[in-house]
């Protein structure tokens, strides 16, 4: 592996963070305002891609910013499974802002300034989290990250909308300084540096309590992966507006979660050392738990949005699943799955955010017969949901075949068996919604003609849709820069 | 040659500046009362400079000595500057400068009668400040402390009805804590016959085991714990300072405790050493234990408020306890914690009671639950109370952050796991009490009967610069924690070996 110092990974946090200086500064002319989110997307897209030929080499880029404490600074890094997660945040930001406008304009939504300059800010934190080549710059862009997202969470400032971000933070706070803060500490008093290596941070292995207890509080402090019992701030975020539950209660903060879980597991303890022990059997089984239930919940709910809530605390327990595998398949498939479900969910919530604006419909049993209406968006969702059951030619079926894979590589017969229930339990809750939307008829027969959501508002769903069809197809980009993660990242 | 002459004279410049300053609004106030205000800012600031030359002078040519008068120690009184109280100068300078220009508006409001009576105070309060910092006398010290008390006794009666009562508390209890360090050094006195702080070191390692010795050290570190408010002797602070009036609190509020907890540490490492405190007294253990309630305790009350300096006064009690248990860890992580919150802190109290100013000067109420909507209103004050609030939860990377990040890395290898608990614990309440507030400012308008002017209200620039400049300072000290804890706290980390 060949690092090369550069300054390009800093750009694509500054472009959005100087972003939402101008957007607050032009909220008087909306035009102009949302021209500064696109022209941010597509400049910051443009400078991830243009690393990507570095990373597909197999090179590194790696800059230090600013030295906070001896051995610790702030410093970023791109490799391959950070490449992979940015490019995938930053592309969906674009279309998630097409969405934005599409939403919040026929909503005629308030303080739209606000949720467009929080929303390139929280992005900016994304792309941190990313890029970031220590534990401490990953925390710092995670607190960043959980503060920025608050506003957007409480964007309806009625009461509803303050009780959920109160949770919010409350779980998401209360866990970062609970429990990640003295785990980082306690692993730096330890090994003297946190920054992530395939070896771990640990030259030699602390006693078994003590990897314990940091392994706990870890876990559990990147409360964003919504593993239980620290998930139900999730579903309680719904109050949020659409975009923002699609981007970042789908992608940026929920993956967030589960990459900082991946970097610590792979880069702070290292797959050897955890080998050693029994503990990523019972992360195992967390996830298990947290899979089989949430999907249970998904079951009996009847708010759309709520139900792909539970929906994703239930994949995103796939991932780190696949992180305790250990196992070459395992990681890959857990890798690939951070990309593959990121197209699946947004799509779903775009869906339910474009219902919404068409119909002002949030709960399914209201759903009836709306796939005549609505059909691309329709289309979309069945699409997406296919892909999150895991049925080819979509690009879930092969996260999922992966994660299979790997639980065999492992020996773990009866992680198959939970994926597998799963996906009945997925198909369970998402085809009762499709074939309402079909097969049967509005209760109210007068209005039958097609009412799409406004076109800014629909494309988005149809585009990530196909997306996840190609990423089927073509899922080489994605492929190598796992491969490469698996060779110079994890197995060294 | 003057140059030199000056230079020379700089560390006492650093406290006549404040000195004349306060004869001259005595005298020229009672005359003409707008000369006041300007004469403050310029003896601050003069002091400011003095305080910044003589640190750079430390910083390259380590420890600056002053003789006062000419007289040679251990007779004569010494001023000795290093990097510790160089820093502690500079920190006191720029807060007294900075609440001097914020003081201009708000005295003008509050005190319009008393003006000339606040600024003469108000700078003797500065001077009794600096000299306790600098001097290198230990007898000079408790002079010092009372010449800031008295000022400052009669600064906060200045304040609200209930404020008589309240400063008549904290005079009876401030009087007993000066009197314990004074009873103190006078057992050293007996014993030793010298009162220079470096000649004390050398005869209190003649004698370590002397029982006399003991009780002077218990005594003067006693009498500063109740001076700086630690647990169990917090009572008095919240009272005093509640009342007090804006520009008195941003003053005191930051500055007085801070500067008992230098003097702590300068008894601890500079009177007594290392070893007699640690290894020979080993009392540690005890005053930890002490940090961990100041924490629980002032955190729990903090959260109880709904009146916002008050709130702030018992956050001032739990942060006494980071510093203390710092400062009391044993190692040199603990050290650098406690130092560095030092400063970190006092420009977070000095924050807080600012935007407290502010707000008080614009709606006239304190109470947390009546500030519904005041992000539209002032949000420059409300932008800063964010940075702050992030700092005072520990959010990175702010000051705050760090300080507990040494704080607990020293708590961790000294195994405290209580003190890590309870600082954890006490971000955590933080979070919650900065959050309700910010809350309240921000979502407030839909449900509170007030909201029907949402029009920009906000304070003027005289308040906010200063405000926006302690912010920055406070950002500063956040992101070059570690060039500070390299060049200014690690040269006098008694715990480095140097």
């Amino acid at each position: 592996m060949i690092t090369t110092q550069s300054i390009l990974p800093l750009y694509p946090i500054l472009i959005s963070f100087i972003a939402s200086g101008l957007i607050a500064i032009s909220g008087r002319f909306p035009n102009l305002r949302e021209a500064w989110t696109f022209v941010a997307g597509l400049c910051k897209l443009g400078c991830i891609v243009y690393m990507l030929p570095w990373i597909l080499k197999g090179e590194v880029l790696k800059i230090t910013l600013l030295n906070l404490l001896p051995n610790l600074s702030i410093a970023l890094r791109v490799d391959a499974f950070g490449m992979m997660f940015a490019i995938v945040a930053s592309s969906l930001w674009i279309l998630t802002s097409m969405y934005s406008v599409g939403y919040m304009r026929p909503l005629k939504e308030h303080a739209q300034t606000r949720y467009y300059c929080f929303f390139a800010l929280a992005l900016s934190a994304t792309i941190g989290v990313a890029f970031a080549a220590n534990l401490f710059t990953m925390y710092v862009f995670y607190e960043i990250l959980s503060l920025s997202t608050y506003p957007l969470v409480t964007h309806h400032q009625d009461k509803e909308a303050r009780g959920g971000g109160r949770k919010y933070l409350s779980y998401l706070l209360g866990t970062s300084i609970g429990f990640l803060l003295p785990a980082m500490i306690l692993s730096y008093v330890l090994g003297g540096t946190l920054d992530f290596s395939a070896n771990g941070v640990f030259s030699t292995m602390p006693s078994l309590s003590v990897v314990t207890l940091l392994f706990f509080l870890f876990i559990f402090g990147f409360a964003k992966s919504g593993i239980m019992p620290f998930h139900s701030w999730l579903p309680g975020a719904m109050v949020a507006p659409t975009p923002v539950s699609a981007l970042l209660h789908a992608v940026a903060v929920v993956k967030v979660g589960v990459f900082c879980i991946f970097r610590v597991m792979t880069g702070i303890f290292g797959v050897s050392m955890l080998q050693l022990t029994q503990l990523p059997l019972i992360l195992c089984i967390l996830a298990s738990i947290t899979i089989l239930v949430s999907s249970l919940i998904a079951l009996s709910q009847d708010n759309l949005k709520r139900l792909l809530a539970f929906s994703t605390i239930g994949q995103l327990s796939y991932i780190i699943l696949g992180v305790a595998l250990l196992s070459a398949s395992g990681l890959k498939g857990s890798m690939l799955h951070i990309v593959m479900h990121a197209f699946g969910k947004i799509t779903l919530f775009f869906c339910a955010g474009a219902i919404f604006v068409a119909t002002g419909k949030k709960y399914i049993s209201q759903m009836k017969g709306i796939g005549r209406k609505m059909p691309f968006t329709m289309a979309a969702f069945t699409l997406a949901a296919l892909s999150i059951i895991g049925f080819p030619p979509l690009g879930g079926f092969l996260s999922k075949i992966y994660l299979i894979v790997g639980a065999l590589e492992a020996q773990y017969m009866w992680v198959m068996l939970v994926l597998l229930t799963s996906s009945f339990l997925n198909a369970a809750y998402f085809f009762p919604i499709i074939y309402k939307a079909f097969f049967l008829k509005p209760d109210d027969e007068t209005n039958t003609g097609i009412k799409e959501a406004p076109l800014l508002a629909m494309l988005p769903p149809v585009i990530t849709a196909i997306c996840s069809i190609t990423l089927f197809l073509y899922p080489s980009v994605f492929n190598s820069l796992a491969d490469l993660m698996l060779q110079w990242g994890v197995h060294q | 040659m003057i140059e030199t002459l000056l230079t020379l004279q700089l560390p006492i410049l650093i406290i006549l500046a404040p000195l004349f300053a306060g004869f001259l609004t005595f005298g020229i106030g009672s005359f003409n009362k707008k000369l006041c205000a300007p004469i403050t800012i310029v003896g601050t600031g003069l002091s400011l400079i003095c305080a910044i030359q003589v640190l750079s002078q430390v910083q390259q040519k380590g420890p600056v000595h002053y003789f006062l008068g000419g007289w040679i120690p251990p007779i004569g009184i010494e001023y000795v500057v290093d990097h510790l109280n160089g820093m502690v100068l500079v920190l006191i300078a720029v807060v007294a400068f900075l609440t001097a220009i914020y003081s201009v508006k708000v005295v003008e409001k509050e005190l319009s009668k008393r003006i000339h009576f606040f600024y003469t105070l108000f700078l003797f309060l500065v001077t009794g400040l600096m000299g306790i910092t600098i001097t290198g006398d230990a007898f000079n010290v408790y002079v010092l402390i009372e010449i800031a008390a008295l000022s400052s006794y009669a600064l906060l009666a200045l304040g609200q009805k209930k404020s008589f009562f309240a400063t008549f508390n904290y005079l009876i209890i401030g009087t007993i804590g000066a009197c314990l360090y004074l009873l103190g050094v006078g057992f050293l006195l007996i014993q030793t016959g010298t009162l220079n702080m470096p000649d004390l070191a050398y005869q209190i390692t003649l004698q370590p085991y002397s029982a006399a010795i003991f009780i002077a050290f218990i005594l003067m570190v006693c009498g500063m714990f109740v001076k700086m408010a630690f647990f169990p002797a917090h009572g008095w602070l919240a009272n005093a300072y509640a009342s007090a009036p804006t520009a008195v609190g941003c003053l005191i509020a930051p500055l007085m405790t801070k500067v008992s907890v230098y003097v702590v540490i300068r008894v601890l490492f500079s009177i007594f050493s290392v070893s007699y405190v640690f290894d020979i007294l080993n009392i540690s253990n005890a005053v930890i234990v002490l940090a961990v309630a100041a924490i629980v305790v002032g955190s729990i009350y903090a959260l109880m408020q709904q009146h916002f300096r008050k709130l702030c006064c018992y956050l001032i009690v739990a942060e006494i306890g980071y510093m203390m248990g710092g400062i009391f860890m044993g190692n040199a992580n603990g050290f650098f914690g406690g130092t560095y919150h030092l400063i970190a802190d006092a420009l977070m109290t000095a924050a807080l009671f600012m935007v407290a100013g502010a707000i008080y000067y614009k709606q006239g109420t304190l109470d947390i639950r009546k500030w519904a909507g005041l992000f539209k209103k002032m949000p420059i004050t409300m932008t800063c109370f964010i940075f702050v609030a992030c700092s005072m939860i520990g959010i990175p990377p702010t000051a705050g952050f760090f300080s507990k990040w040494y704080l607990i890395s020293g708590a961790l290898q000294a195994g405290h796991y209580l003190f890590m608990i309870a600082l954890l614990f006490s971000s955590l309440i933080n979070a919650v009490l900065f959050f309700r507030i910010i809350e309240y400012a921000y979502f407030g308008s839909f449900s509170s009967p007030n909201s029907h002017s949402q029009e920009r209200s906000e304070a003027p620039l005289s308040m906010l610069l200063p405000l926006v400049l302690v912010i920055i300072c406070m950002m500063v000290l956040g992101l070059y924690s570690q060039d500070i804890l390299k060049y200014f706290i690690a040269p006098i980390n008694p715990f480095l070996g140097n």
